[in-house]
């Protein structure tokens, strides 16, 4: 019987598991996917807002401001990739000015720092490239991008070392209410527990309304973003939004910590929960957007498009608290924008919530650092040298549009909550993020994954279940 | 910092062939860099034959016409290093590279010769919309995995490009029993050699779709089916024509681009057209001492081209490095194209540096039949050239001989003209 067990390994479930660690706790995380990070936490816009944007007074609002305010000293605590590169909201008319004030104002009553309404000529020297449409912006130096699967993976993995355990490919069939707590039936057996926290994302309400007769229902709302290679790093400095008015609802656009840039979202409800594909009619849309607020934007340069579902409940507010018909059962549902930038605010308040109801005490080990994956990159070539000495792994690249090595890739798989399929690996060191998209290091990542895995190269998967990567032999069938 | 006179970037067919026409030049502090664990470059995966036919006139493999490189670059005991990646190139020549044993180390280069070749446009280049499951590949991907690795990469296969690497696996998908439904091509006319459509599709009754692309690609975990529809002549699909095909594999071929990041760290210009460096008549780029050949100075389709090219590259380099070579770049004048041509390598020349022949290459935009390919200089004719057909997939060729110029002194204009014959 576990403390607690927590459905849904993405940002919600990871940073309710870390913050959760700080506590004598016998927790259990259950995905049914094959790695942490497998849902909407990793397509996304990966914009930290600064907090201006959510309605003051709701949680949404309290949330964005604190986790904003956390992520800096967190990404350096777990070390993952963060930027504070800023927001501006770009407005493009006079006629919608009183939007932007508004916008202001209300950021003010967040309590969002050092927000100010600025002109075109400051605009222009922040922006280079804004629209020559811009009348003003709203401009927000706390603004920030991060790393999703970055932010995700290190929670996880802190999580992890901490006690927490991790079941993989675990996908929860039923949740009953016992006696004295939960039973979890999943496609991997039965497990119990005292305590349940719904951190399901899009299947949410699917989870809630297994113990709860207060139905919900979480409508997925896709994103879809097309994303820009390496060679359009400098066209945008920050992350760009238009203020939706005269000129309709407009897509952001914004560099990556990667050194990329993101052009996105669209914004249409759907019904398929598993409807992560991109349409010809939303690459469409994101194109005829994209041009509203930034100009000659170079979208030649793409390199791949994607899409996320948003996690939508009809009050558009976060659902975070214990279920009042489901003693025990903790809601972290309806976790849209600004979700990630929520995360560690929803991990530090939900678990103290947990705690307090399971009377758990401190965990005198706690643990919050965590060292990632070293990026040989950021080496002098003197200390990249000795590292090759030590380690000829790291001589030897793999992938070569992102630069990765060998040596990063056996830390990705090798580390805890280690990389199993070439998606996880990716996600971990972005081999296979680049321009060629995968086509020349698939087969290397592979042949790695499957020595160090031992197991022959036809069970490696690009992300789990039935994703085979190659299908047999060749003349296995003549 | 270890110094060799010229640094080779790649050991493909191009790289090969640049070093040993520099040896024979008479150079001999010579230094191939290939980040593959064996030479060859891409013709290790092309065991297919054809390969040749006009270099050795007979007919060999991918494999069989590397090696007899790589047997001229080991008689000739040139120095190479495998399994070691050029990281950066500095506009001083200066080279600098990793492997397992020397870590990162750099060399000073006299001359830097480029032949990295080129690499395949990705799916996320096109934007084809829908899901993205494990299934889908290049076709130089496949092809590697299938006659490298031994590996079948799917059962029933669409292919997307009628480029020559998609013919060519559709045909050894085929032979490996696969089930090849269909070739889409988004152009009215196929980007492949013609008698590889006649070997690799007709021989196999495998149909070709002109003015056709992929609108959809479904499944989840692995590719389930994709769907393909005609386009317009705005290359827009044309709704009403979709039709389904299950399969579980999608094969692309729609595209080689050269290889030019490295070019890009060392400073030289790059055509907008063929996203290789420009050069002139030396195959030199616009840095100096900087020279370029194979497939990363323009996609070519025939190695024979390819090894011809890149020994000029490899002798003009060992004259570099002896100071044979003029200076002076003003001179050199840019070659106009009119009527169809797109580009041409070289792009300029120097008159007075012209060799007794050079050949200048170029691909046209669209397919012509029966034309003439004629040189103007200063707008009178001196070449009338007869092309029954000519056709994006099949580069062209023209050869300037120096009396032409000779003739010209003061020559300011060259420009290749295409007329109606
Ligand atoms: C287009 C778009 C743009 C966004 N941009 C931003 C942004 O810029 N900034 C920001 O702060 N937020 C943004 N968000 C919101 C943010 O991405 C989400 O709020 C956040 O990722 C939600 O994380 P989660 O862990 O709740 O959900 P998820 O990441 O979806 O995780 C839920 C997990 O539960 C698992 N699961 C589901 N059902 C079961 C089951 N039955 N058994 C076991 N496991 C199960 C899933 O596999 C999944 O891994 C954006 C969202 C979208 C869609
Ligand atoms: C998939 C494919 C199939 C083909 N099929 C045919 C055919 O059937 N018939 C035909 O006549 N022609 C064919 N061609 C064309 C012909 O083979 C090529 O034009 C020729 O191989 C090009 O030679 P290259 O040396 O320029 O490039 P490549 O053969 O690609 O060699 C480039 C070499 O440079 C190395 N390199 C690149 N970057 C670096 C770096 N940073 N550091 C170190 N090394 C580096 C690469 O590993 C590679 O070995 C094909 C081409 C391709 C791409």
């Amino acid at each position: 019987m576990y403390d607690v067990v927590i459905i849904g390994a993405g940002v919600t479930g990871c940073a309710v598991a870390r913050y959760l660690a700080r506590y004598e706790v016998n927790a259990c995380v259950l995905e049914r996917g094959s790695d942490v990070c497998t849902g909407t936490s990793k397509a996304n816009s990966a914009i930290v807002h600064a907090g201006y944007d959510a309605e003051n007074g709701s949680l949404m609002a309290k949330y964005n401001v604190e986790g904003s305010l956390m992520m800096e000293p967190l990404s350096k605590e777990l070390d993952f990739a963060y930027d504070r590169c800023g927001s501006l909201v770009v407005c493009l008319s006079e006629e919608d000015l009183p939007k932007l004030w508004d916008l202001y104002r209300n950021g003010v009553a967040n309590g969002v720092e050092d927000l100010r309404v600025i002109g075109r000529t400051e605009l222009k020297d922040l922006e280079p490239n804004v629209s020559d449409n811009a009348v003003a912006a709203l401009w927000a130096p706390t603004g920030a991008i991060v790393c999703p699967f970055g932010l995700t993976i290190a929670l996880a993995e802190n999580a992890y070392t901490n006690g927490v355990e991790f079941r993989l490919n675990t996908e929860v069939l039923e949740v009953r209410r016992t006696e004295n707590g939960y039973v979890i039936e999943t496609n991997q057996g039965t497990v119990e527990a005292k305590a349940v926290v719904n951190a399901a994302g899009v299947y949410a309400d699917v989870i809630h309304n297994m113990v709860s007769e207060e139905k919900m229902t979480i409508v997925p709302r896709k994103g879809e973003y097309m994303l820009l290679d390496h060679a359009a790093e400098g066209y945008v400095r920050h992350t760009v939004f238009q203020l939706p008015g005269k000129f309709g609802k407009g897509v952001l656009v914004s560099p990556t910590v990667h050194g990329n840039v993101i052009v996105g979202p669209t914004a249409l409800d759907i019904e398929d929960k598993e409807g992560v594909n991109t349409t010809a009619a939303g690459l469409q849309d994101v194109t005829e957007k994209s041009g509203l607020a930034m100009k000659d934007i170079p979208l030649r340069q793409v390199i791949t498009s994607f899409a996320g579902l948003r996690a939508h409940e009809a009050r558009h507010e976060f659902i975070l608290g214990e279920c009042a018909d489901a003693p025990g059962f903790f809601d972290c549902a309806g976790i849209e924008s600004p979700g990630l930038s929520s995360a560690p605010a929803i991990g530090l308040h939900m678990s103290d919530l947990i705690a307090e109801k399971l009377g758990l005490s401190r965990n005198e080990d706690f643990k919050g650092e965590r060292k990632g994956i070293l990026d040989a990159k950021t080496l002098s070539p003197e200390e990249r040298n000795e590292l090759i000495k030590r380690e000829p792994a790291y001589g030897q690249i793999i992938c070569r549009c992102e630069s990765v090595s060998e040596g990063e890739i056996l830390d990705a798989i090798r580390r805890p909550l280690g990389a199993r399929d070439l998606d996880a690996v990716k996600r971990r060191v972005r081999a296979g993020m680049g321009r060629c998209q995968a086509g020349f290091c698939s087969p290397r990542v592979i042949e790695i994954l499957a020595r160090e895995l031992n197991v022959p190269e036809s069970e490696i998967t690009k992300t789990g279940g039935g994703s085979k990567y190659i299908v047999g032999t060749a003349k296995d069938r003549i | 910092m270890e110094k060799y006179n010229i640094v080779i970037i790649g050991g493909g067919p191009a790289g090969l062939a640049a070093a040993s026409a520099a040896y024979d030049e008479g150079e001999r502090s010579i230094l191939i860099l290939e980040r593959d664990k064996e030479l060859g470059g891409i013709l290790n995966q092309c065991i297919h034959n054809g390969f040749g036919l006009h270099t050795f006139k007979e007919e060999l493999t991918g494999p069989e016409y590397a090696k007899r490189f790589i047997d001229q670059v080991v008689e000739k005991k040139i120095e190479y290093r495998l399994n070691t990646m050029v990281m950066d190139i500095s506009p001083e020549r200066v080279v600098t590279a990793m492997n397992r044993t020397d870590g990162l180390f750099s060399v000073e280069a006299g001359a830097v010769i480029l032949a990295m070749g080129c690499r395949e446009r990705s799916r996320g280049a096109l934007n084809i919309p829908g899901y993205r499951p494990a299934g889908i590949y290049s076709a130089g991907t496949a092809q590697r995995l299938v006659n490298m690795e031994g590996y079948m990469p799917g059962r029933e296969v669409v292919i997307l490009g009628s480029g020559d690497i998609g013919l060519i696996m559709a045909r050894r998908m085929t032979l490996e029993g696969a089930k090849v439904k269909v070739v889409a091509e988004l152009m009215p006319y196929s980007g492949g050699l013609k008698r590889n459509i006649v070997q690799c599709l007709d021989d196999y009754g495998i149909p070709l779709k002109l003015s056709h692309t992929v609108v959809d690609i479904e499944g989840r975990e692995r590719v389930t089916g994709v769907t393909i529809a005609e386009v317009d002549s705005h290359n827009k699909p044309i709704p009403g024509t979709e039709e389904y095909y299950s399969c579980d594999t999608l094969l692309l071929s729609v595209g080689l681009l050269p290889e030019n990041e490295l070019s890009k760290t060392a400073g030289v210009e790059l055509s907008r057209v063929t996203s290789g460096p420009t050069v002139n008549e030396q195959l030199e780029t616009s840095v100096p001492g900087i020279f370029a050949c194979g497939n990363v100075l323009h996609v070519h389709d025939l190695v024979d081209y390819v090894s011809e090219e890149a020994a000029m590259a490899g002798r003009n380099a060992a004259k570099f490095v002896r100071g044979e070579v003029p200076e002076d770049r003003s001179k050199e004048l840019p070659i106009h194209v009119e009527g169809g041509p797109r580009y041409t390598v070289p792009c300029t020349i120097d008159p007075a540096k012209l060799p007794e022949q050079l050949t200048v290459r170029f691909r046209v935009g669209s397919v012509m039949k029966d034309r003439y390919v004629c040189l103007y200089l200063d707008g009178e004719r001196v070449l009338r050239r007869r092309r029954q057909i000519m056709a994006p997939g099949e580069m062209e060729e023209l050869v300037f001989k120096k009396s032409m110029f000779e003739a010209h002194p003061d020559v300011r204009d060259i420009t290749i003209r295409v007329e109606e014959a």
